[in-house]
């Protein structure tokens, strides 16, 4: 077995360093965490041949990954198709497109199982029973359901009024779901001080530097999947901003071990416009986040004051890219585009996704004879709510061929 | 307790001298741990340490003066 190259934990602002803890937030100037590697370990040693060599989930690139040997938790998820979107290059006028899609991931159909498997695996090491979070959709699902699969106690914090679907998507498992009255911002310090008071692994808090690695299997899978090279263009969507600076750090970490050549890759971010503070930063030319409340269907990505906004700024112009935001009935379109042209029924945060690409390519950020890839991060299944009125009724017909033939006939169908 | 928090100041609060007000108006030892500010912005983490009651009041009273206060996480509730 391999060992294991995680270094430390360091501080993203003053650069102090930690030892490998449920810790998340420097103790000098509340700086963030991130977990930092010695890849020298590693040279001539991952290499091409052993990760294709290893079976097809997330984990097969789990040195870059940090865990101490094998996952406890979550060990098939990841590796996600990546779809050459043919149909959708010709609608959008682009040469090569893919959909890394990550809608149908395992076993909740959010890239959340990624996140999640990595932080439930670290928390089994460190000895923790009972795992938590606080969510409104996907990630309650996903903690939900990999804490059952492995046998941990589950904790899953909700705002009180939460729509029944999404209590579902969560309780089936099994979890202990709780509702909590309050404004936003109330219910959010809540969360904060349960997290810090109670010795559970809070996914998002205490174990959020692991939890925020998991991301980065995504952007090795498509660069495997691409045959092991970074795409030209890669956008995202934006709630954190998390995913845009793993997606960049797993690029460079390829590129710092030899896996792929440096493809000058940019990174855009994606938001809609009722909650789009990192993309507004981006465009006003500013590193300044100003909060907003969010107000859009694009739930998954409605995070008015995003932690990593920051960096996801920084990565974006860094790499040459941009950032846009799109209204709500765009987000509907852009949905129905990708499940009409691919076969894709990605939640909203995909429509956000998509069309932000597709505004990006006609006002020349994307360029159309370039690769790009979006990333779609989870499943329309989710979010039908926002689709339900968008979508052709069924044409109701008698049970007679009589009534099909003229149904038939009125489409302009000939019979055989 | 000792709470730590984001402070956000908006073009309006941001030339107040908000922190050194809540001090004297509540029991509470402030400790500024990071700052950054602009013309139309503020950004302050800042640790407020008292009695429990007293932070409680002294957060909310923070907000009624338009100051954004978020727990150091900034939203720990993710969709």
């Amino acid at each position: 077995m391999t060992e294991s190259i995680v270094r430390a934990l360091k501080c993203r602002e003053c650069g102090q360093e930690y030892p490998i803890e449920p810790t998340h937030v420097c103790e000098f100037c509340f700086g963030p965490l991130e977990v930092v590697y010695d890849y020298d370990k590693l040279k001539g040693k991952f290499t091409r041949e052993l990760i294709e060599s290893r079976p097809q989930t997330m984990w097969r690139y789990k040195e870059l990954l940090p865990i101490d040997g094998e996952p406890t938790v979550g060990a098939q998820n990841g590796y996600t198709p990546l779809v050459r979107a043919k149909r959708l290059e010709k609608v959008l006028g682009v040469k090569e497109l893919y959909i890394k899609n990550d809608s149908v991931c395992y076993p909740t159909l959010s890239f959340k199982d990624r996140v999640v498997s990595v932080a439930l695996s670290k928390a089994v090491e460190f000895g923790f029973t009972t795992v938590a979070c606080a969510s409104t959709g996907n990630l309650a699902g996903s903690v939900a359901a990999n804490a059952a699969a492995a046998g941990l106690e589950s904790y899953v914090f909700i705002p009180h009024d939460l729509e029944q679907g999404k209590v579902l998507g969560a309780g089936i498992f099994g979890t202990n779901i709780i509702g909590i009255k309050g404004a936003y911002d109330d219910v959010n310090r809540l969360c904060s001080e349960v997290a810090g008071k109670y010795g559970w692994a809070f996914v998002n808090v205490n174990v959020r530097p692991f939890y925020a690695e998991g991301s980065k299997s995504l952007a090795y899978e498509m660069m495997e999947q691409l045959g092991w090279k970074a795409p030209k263009h890669v956008v995202v969507p934006m709630a954190s901003g998390s995913l845009c600076t793993k997606v960049d750090k797993a690029i460079k970490e390829f590129i710092k071990l030899g896996l792929i050549e440096d493809n000058g890759t940019a990174v855009y971010g994606a938001q809609a416009t009722g909650c789009s503070p990192i993309a507004k930063s981006v465009k006003d030319g500013t590193d300044m986040i100003h909060p907003v409340r969010a107000d859009t269907i694009a739930k998954s990505l409605a995070i008015g004051n995003p932690a990593d906004g920051y960096y996801a700024n920084r990565v974006i112009k860094e790499s040459g890219g941009w950032a846009e935001d799109i209204s709500d009935e765009e987000v509907v379109a852009a949905m129905k585009l990708l499940a009409e042209t691919e076969g894709i029924f990605a939640e909203t945060a995909g429509g956000v996704t998509l069309g932000c690409a597709m505004k990006m390519i006609e006002s020349g950020k994307l360029p159309r004879d370039e690769s790009i890839v979006l990333c779609i991060t989870g499943n329309g299944l989710k979010t039908q709510e926002a689709v339900i009125d968008a979508i052709t009724k069924p044409r109701i017909i008698d049970a007679n061929l009589k009534d099909f033939d003229a149904l038939a006939a009125a489409d302009g169908v000939q019979t055989s | 307790m000792r709470f730590r928090v984001y402070l956000t100041f908006n073009k309006d609060s941001v030339r107040e001298p908000i922190i050194w007000k809540l001090a004297k108006q509540f029991d509470v030892v402030t400790n500024i741990r990071t700052a950054e500010v602009k013309d139309d912005m503020g950004l302050v983490g800042l640790e407020i340490d008292g009695e429990d009651d007293v932070v409680n009041a002294a957060v909310k009273w923070l907000g009624e003066q338009g100051v954004h206060v978020e727990p150091i996480e900034q939203n720990v509730i993710e969709g």
